[in-house]
């Protein structure tokens, strides 16, 4: 196993600029996801970690050692494809230890490896099959197995859950945390997918236009995001941001604008008074609008009008106009509400995220 | 259903038709070499003769160097296809996944080659394969077939190497292996059906060829078959029965390879390799 430092790393495909100076650091026995829009340079990361392209200026160091020339096969790590790109022409089996042949490795010790591999991701009984005799899940999981057979001191997963259906998705992402137990190895994991970035990583790299945005545990960048775009980014459904000033009317510190006039406690925003008079954008999650009359602050409640219900099975999000203004709430199933009835609501003003409008970074701690 | 039955027999009466077309000359060229006597023209539309003979296989078995001009051919063909698929599998290679100087421009350039009539090609291969002092040699026939296939063959491979996944070689790669390996393990293994292809393509037309080899040789003892069975034409006279004979043992080599090629002929290889 081992660590894994970026440093300043740039990459350029002619004149487009796809990492603009990014520095990581992966400790060992780290499971991190790298998260992000398509074109974020999460998957050029990867390949350039892999050594599957060259960096334009900066450093990768594997375990402290500096492998910017080495070639892929000397890297000492293994990659789990977004399309599996298992070798059509082999059985699984060979598949499997195809890595290790190559090696030199004695026949008896890749027997022992593959049956390893094999007996934890379930794939004993179809050792002898060709990949095109396989499903989809099958074909991931022989993916994953001839990465493991290896026993690398980095696994790379590329999107590798990204072409199956919803439910194999689910199955294979737990597999893939129980294969993190059993091999508590150094993993960095690349998707698109904020669900499987919150629930498999130790740590997740949120990402946007070559640059990483924030990078903590899932609860941190969740609860704590560091700007509008890891906000609006992490978390589903969506955060809602409402643009507006921070005023002060007596002793109390509001948030305002046209449509809306929101209390801000000075809990939530020990900074505001610095705030004052200037324009924010005030992010609340929908599951953070409080709908339940019992536990609205009744002192401070907003009124609007239901537009849209969604009904999830056992909840429901609740699409909400307060004059120009639109709010998502997220309720629990069968509110009674109806489209154009009336709704009163507070913010849980606990997670109340403000953000700076020109800068777009977090200002309240 | 009914719709069904129909288009199963007009495909086949299609395909019967094409048969018959493509066999019926060879059934006529194999009567005449079984007829007795040198006769081309025959009312008799049996495909086996009266009097029905081989001594015409035998007479030019034994009275002509017909082996020798056959073994010529082989040595040549073979040579020149293998030559020709080695070197167009790596040159396609670096067609499909590498960028370089002049790539688009080199494909172009080859692509004209063929385009060139055969024959306006026959003199400066002439004077190339001259000044090499190759002349009646198995080589300068090598040379001059090989650099004329190979145009051809690389636009095949390319087309076919530009189908497989290139994650493929990426994951050879991680795996272990360099460039030459993930290539060797990898691609070629893959490119079974377009290898064949090639294969066949190279071997036929250097198999069938006339115009340069008449040009490059001239013992009858190197003669390739094409020029070996032109020497049985005289000039009052020419030997129809030992003519067919020879055209039909000169189909068996082709069919050999056609038949073993076959086996390589198939399609789907990838499937199942990357997600479909």
């Amino acid at each position: 196993m081992a660590s894994v430092t970026f440093k300043k790393i740039v990459k350029k495909y002619n004149d487009n600029l796809i990492l603009d100076g990014v520095d990581l650091e992966i400790r060992d026995h780290e499971f991190v996801v790298i998260v992000g829009p398509s074109g974020c340079g999460k998957t050029t990361m990867l390949r350039l970690l892999a050594g599957l392209e060259e960096i334009t200026s900066g450093d990768i160091e594997i375990d402290g050692l500096k492998v910017n020339d080495l070639p892929p096969a000397k890297r000492e790590i293994a990659m789990v494809f977004q399309d599996y790109a298992l070798y059509p022409h082999m059985t699984v089996k060979e598949n499997m230890s195809f890595a290790l042949k190559l090696r030199h490795f004695p026949k008896d010790e890749i027997e022992k490896r593959v049956k390893e591999s094999a007996s934890i991701l379930q794939l004993e009984k179809l050792l002898n099959r060709m990949p095109k005799q396989l499903s989809g899940g099958q074909r991931q999981r022989v993916a994953i197995g001839r990465a493991i057979v290896r026993k690398p001191k980095v696994f790379l997963f590329d999107e590798p859950l990204s072409n199956l259906d919803a439910k194999l998705r689910e199955e294979m992402r737990v597999e893939i945390a129980r294969l993190y137990q059993k091999l508590n190895s150094t993993i960095v994991y690349v998707t698109h997918d904020q669900v499987e970035a919150m629930t498999l990583a130790g740590r997740v790299v949120v990402m946007n236009k070559g640059h990483i945005q924030q990078s903590g545990t899932p609860l941190d960048v969740y609860r704590k995001p560091q700007n509008v775009f890891v906000a609006g980014f992490i978390g589903s459904p969506t955060m809602n941001f409402l643009r507006g000033k921070i005023e002060k009317q007596e002793d109390f510190f509001y948030f305002s604008n046209q449509s809306v006039k929101i209390f801000l406690p000075l809990f939530s925003f020990p900074e505001v008074e610095k705030y004052s008079g200037k324009d924010v954008i005030l992010g609340i999650r929908p599951d953070d609008i409080i709908l339940d009359d019992k536990k609205i602050d009744h002192a401070h409640k907003i009124s609007g009008n239901v537009e849209v219900i969604e009904l999830l099975g056992h909840r429901e999000n609740i699409y909400i106009k307060v004059g120009d203004q639109k709010i998502l709430a997220v309720g629990e199933a069968f509110s009674n509400f109806s489209p154009g009835s009336l709704v009163e609501f507070s913010f849980n003003y606990k997670n109340i995220h403000i953000f700076d409008a020109t800068t777009e970074k977090r200002i309240n701690s | 259903m009914k719709r069904e039955t129909a288009k199963q027999i007009l495909i086949h009466l299609a395909l019967i038709s094409a048969a018959i077309i493509c066999v019926y000359p060879l059934s006529r060229i194999f009567t005449v070499s079984i007829r007795p006597g040198d006769r081309v023209i025959s009312t008799d539309l049996a495909l086996i003769p009266d009097g029905a003979t081989f001594l015409s296989y035998m007479k030019l078995l034994k009275e002509t160097y017909f082996l020798r001009w056959l073994f010529n051919s082989l040595v040549i063909t073979v040579t020149t296809s293998m030559i020709g698929v080695s070197l167009a599998s790596t040159a396609a290679y670096a067609f499909s996944r590498f960028n370089f100087f002049g790539k688009k421009s080199a494909m172009i350039m080859l692509l004209s080659t063929q385009m060139i009539p055969a024959g306006m090609l026959i003199l400066p291969l002439f004077l190339m394969i001259m000044k090499m002092n190759l002349m009646n040699t198995y080589l300068g026939m090598i040379i001059a077939y090989s650099v004329s296939s190979l145009p051809f063959s690389i636009w095949i491979l390319k087309g076919y190497y530009d189908t497989i996944p290139k994650s493929l070689e990426e994951a050879a790669m991680v795996d272990g292996t360099g460039y030459v390996g993930a290539f060797w393990r990898v691609i070629l293994p893959l490119s079974a059906p377009a290898l064949s292809i090639a294969f066949l393509f190279n071997f036929t037309s250097a198999w069938n060829e006339y115009l340069v080899a008449r040009v490059v040789l001239f013992s009858s003892k190197q003669y390739t078959w094409t020029l070996g069975l032109f020497e049985l034409q005289g000039q009052f006279i020419t030997q129809w029965g030992m003519f067919a004979a020879g055209s039909m043992l000169v189909t068996i080599p082709v069919l050999l390879v056609f038949l073993y090629s076959s086996k390589w002929l198939v399609s789907g290889l990838t499937l199942g390799s990357v997600k479909g």
